[in-house]
């Protein structure tokens, strides 16, 4: 049995790169041996990306992408469909989680300066998984056509309206039609099924190869680089583990413990509280009557607290999207001689703790009515916000960092 | 790469087994709604559901169409005489005996059903799956002088007796289907379900 | 130091602030009273399914999951349909509810769900008598509703209760107009529990089945956790 195991093993290696893939990516790949609780949500962004595949295929089965049956089929699927309850359920859940996944993996990267060189494309690309992921969120939304769906795709694409000259061309061209209507649904239902999937796919290959690429490797919690100790017989860093089995197996138990949270939440509270499911999602779609409050998802809510702090239109919206994108420029803006918050001073310690608190912050001011005290909260974190990225190369510079270690600390 | 590469102690060999029968039985219960999720819905169910039929007003000859499934059921009132006359097709016929499973077990007989009264069978023919045209023998028909009443099916010619037998040289192989069915009372018949034991 | 940045973080939370509106009374319904649900059911449908449907609700469901058998289904419950697996559509057309009410009354599959429990309950309590509207209804937590109250009979007479507030008056609450409504009120309280109930249950037919599942599946976890921990551990532990 064996035997014909190993010869089959071989037959498919003389024709396809099944060794060489295995060993650079998993059997022979080092990675540091001090990756902390912080590094299980990369691999936990994966593993929803699988269920949110999985899942929303199976929806794609009976869901109904038409302004007039899109409602009632997503009810149809809660309750005449075997099980249609639970696929939808996980599917909610899931787009909740990939975020709490997603913004705790980019937390990672600040702590730990994972984006610094030579990590800056794996960070790039991460970018892109950020945007490919807002936009397959926002897309998804609009599918079960709600009151929420209907309003908050309005209010977001006619942002679009905002840009000068080509505005009003723009919106109309995204939504098809003059107003948010099958046409504007039909194609979100196609771009969120297959076309963001595809790209957030090819994103996520690439975001690991640029990872494993044999230049890069992974960084840790002492953000020191561990290449630069190599055992001088098998070339292999001195730090080093290789990924299988170790991090295999500390993944699997960490699938563990994260099913376990995710299936709290799913079972027993999936509409958390009207943060994950809202309740005025339960009303169908009404171009008559808008919704007292509109917000957005609430993983969406920072960047809207910002976009409403600006009192003009298009500068709200270039402050939405600066506030997206700045992340990208991380790279550049962090000057400091080491890389892990362990070894920077009080400054950066600081900054990030503000940052943090600016983001929670203005999460919850998004949701919130924009008025009196909520709107001068707003201003002054989104200060806050981009005074982390604007004058860090100004306090990555002046701050008193620690001696690095020269290897790592479990 | 060979498996035996795999360096094994016998406390990760155990650890090893212990999580992956543990995980496949998560798997195989993990696997249950994605695979009754295909299964028919309740709107398939109930589209599917038993249709009740009233035949207190079928006269004599006379040929009742109802839906059941999506397929055309037809009930057909027999009198006597034809009933009679049935015995006597049965060297014009592919399969008089009904031999061929197309029919529930109360229903191999030569009047194919519950009560001889009444033929309860789907309006689908055998071949190609056209619902065949009604000829009583006593109405205008064009199949000929020796015609003792049947289903005609336009689109190739197979022909069927008051039974739903289908005759020899026509391109249809089998018998017309009869459905489950009961009789609810002696007007009122439930199409989709056996009689009760 | 750690300390007080921790405690910063607590500051968005605390700058959370309730969102306006009428005090709401606490449903208290219990999706798993079957007794209730039943009772719930039959309410509905003899005052609420003459102009509201709940469409995307089948009656074989409603027998099946309150535990009513086929013949009682039948007779208390399915007065709009001949086949138990048909939906639970409301006779009324939607042109007609239009005019007579303003606008058609809304389908109460999943209001359960976007109105919540609690507003549904405060919302059949708090009916008062209002001469200025044409029902010659209106209610406290849904001002010039245009449904009259089908269980005014059930409820009695009530009249509003106002505060004063800078000069003008202020509604805050609603209270039985004379003896034979406070005689009532228990029973009334009862009913519009079970009629909550029965909405909640429509909302979300899945929901006891989605609790009655979700701690075998979170027990599972824990032993398959456990095991994949052992998994962990006899890799690890040689490490050092």
């Amino acid at each position: 049995m064996k035997k014909l195991l190993n010869s089959s093993l071989e037959w498919v290696d003389n024709r396809f790169p099944l060794v060489r893939m295995w060993d650079e990516h998993l059997g022979k790949y080092y990675a540091p041996k001090n990756f902390d609780w912080w590094y299980y949500f990369g691999s936990i962004a994966l593993l929803v990306l699988v269920i949110q595949i999985l899942t929303g295929i199976f929806l794609t089965m009976n869901y109904k992408p038409s302004a007039q049956e899109a409602f009632a089929s997503v009810e149809y699927i809660m309750r005449d469909v075997e099980w249609g309850w639970l696929m939808r359920y996980m599917h909610s859940t899931g787009a909740s989680f990939f975020f709490i996944a997603v913004y705790l993996h980019m937390f990672r990267a600040l702590l730990y300066g994972s984006y610094r060189k030579p990590r800056e494309l794996v960070w790039l690309v991460g970018m892109g998984i950020y945007f490919a992921l807002m936009a397959e969120a926002f897309m998804g939304y609009l599918l079960p056509w709600g009151q929420m769906s209907y309003w908050g795709a309005q209010v977001i694409i006619s942002l679009f309206g905002a840009i000068p000259y080509i505005g009003d061309a723009i919106t109309l061209w995204i939504r098809g039609d003059y107003v948010i209507g099958d046409a504007t649904l039909n194609r979100f239902f196609a771009l969120h099924v297959i076309a963001v999937p595809m790209v957030l796919l090819g994103l996520v290959v690439m975001h690991i190869l640029a990872l494993h690429d044999k230049h890069v490797g992974s960084n840790n919690p002492d953000g020191i680089e561990i290449k630069k100790n190599k055992d001088p017989k098998t070339g292999i860093p001195l730090d080093g583990i290789p990924f299988h089995p170790y991090y295999t197996v500390k993944d699997i138990m960490g699938y563990g413990w994260f099913l376990i949270i995710f299936c709290l939440v799913m079972f027993y509270f999936p509409d958390m509280f009207g943060y994950f499911l809202e309740a005025n999602n339960f009303i169908p779609a009404d171009p008559m009557t808008t919704p007292a409050h509109i917000a957005p998802v609430w993983y969406f809510t920072p960047f809207y607290a910002i976009l409403r702090a600006i009192p003009d239109k298009l500068m709200g919206v270039v402050a939405m999207g600066a506030s997206v994108g700045i992340f990208a420029l991380l790279p550049w803006l962090d000057r400091s001689p080491v890389k892990s918050i362990r070894y920077k001073g009080p400054m950066f310690k600081i900054a990030l703790t503000l940052f943090t608190i600016s983001f929670i912050s203005l999460g919850i001011l998004g949701v919130l009515p924009a008025e009196g005290l909520y709107v001068t909260l707003a201003r002054i974190f989104t200060v806050i916000y981009f005074g982390f990225f604007i004058l860090m190369p100004i306090y990555s510079t002046l701050d008193k960092t620690k001696p690095e270690p020269a290897r790592v600390t479990m | 790469m060979s498996i035996d590469d795999v360096d094994t102690s016998k406390r990760r060999f155990l650890t090893i087994a212990a999580t992956s029968v543990v995980g496949a039985v998560g798997v195989g219960f993990a696997a249950v709604p994605f695979i009754s999720y295909w299964q028919p819905s309740a709107k398939a169910r109930a589209a599917g559901a038993p249709v009740e039929v009233d035949i207190s007003k079928l006269e004599d000859g006379q040929r009742l169409v109802v839906e059941w499934r999506g397929k055309p059921v037809w009930v057909v009132r027999r009198n006597q005489e034809v009933l009679a006359e049935l015995a006597g097709l049965s060297g014009k016929l592919r399969d008089p005996n009904s031999d061929v499973e197309q029919q529930p077990k109360y229903a191999k007989s030569e009047h194919r059903s519950i009560k001889p009264e009444y033929l309860v069978v789907i309006g689908i023919c055998t071949h190609l799956g056209c619902s065949p045209s009604y000829y009583p023998k006593n109405e205008s028909h064009p199949m000929g002088p020796d015609w003792k009443g049947g289903f005609f099916c336009p689109c190739h010619g197979s022909s069927f007796d008051l039974s739903g037998r289908v005759f020899r040289g026509v391109p249809a192989p089998t018998n017309l289907v009869v459905p489950p069915y009961t009789y609810l009372s002696d007007t009122r018949v439930l199409v989709g379900v056996d009689p009760k034991a | 130091m750690k300390r007080i940045l921790l405690g910063l973080l607590l500051v968005p939370v605390l700058a959370f602030a309730n969102v306006g509106g009428p005090e709401l009374q606490k449903s208290l319904n219990d999706v798993r009273n079957q007794a209730s649900l039943q009772n719930g059911a039959k309410i509905f449908m003899n005052y609420c399914i003459g102009c509201h449907s709940m469409k995307y609700s089948r009656f074989e469901r409603v027998g099946v999951d309150l535990g009513i058998p086929d013949d009682l289904l039948r007779k208390d419950i399915m007065f709009t349909a001949e086949k138990p697996g048909e939906l639970m559509n409301t006779p009324m057309d939607a042109a007609s509810g239009q005019k007579w009410f303003g606008k058609a009354p809304p389908d109460l599959s999943v209001t359960a769900r976007s109105r919540g429990t609690d507003w549904l309950y405060t919302y059949f309590m708090t009916f008062y008598a209002d001469p200025t509207r044409p029902w010659g209804m209106n209610n406290l937590v849904f001002k010039d509703v245009g449904m009259p109250n089908p269980l005014w009979e059930l409820q009695g007479a009530q009249k509003p209760v106002y505060h004063e507030a800078d000069g003008h008056k202020v509604l805050v609450g609603v209270e039985p107009a004379d003896e034979a409504a406070k005689a009532k009120s228990e029973g009334y309280r009862r009913t519009v529990t079970d009629l909550v109930n029965f909405l909640d249950y429509v909302g979300e037919p899945a929901k006891v089945t989605r609790w009655d599942l979700g701690w075998k599946v979170i027990l599972y976890l824990f032993i398959f956790t456990f095991f994949a921990y052992l998994m962990k551990r006899s890799f690890w532990d040689e490490l050092h």
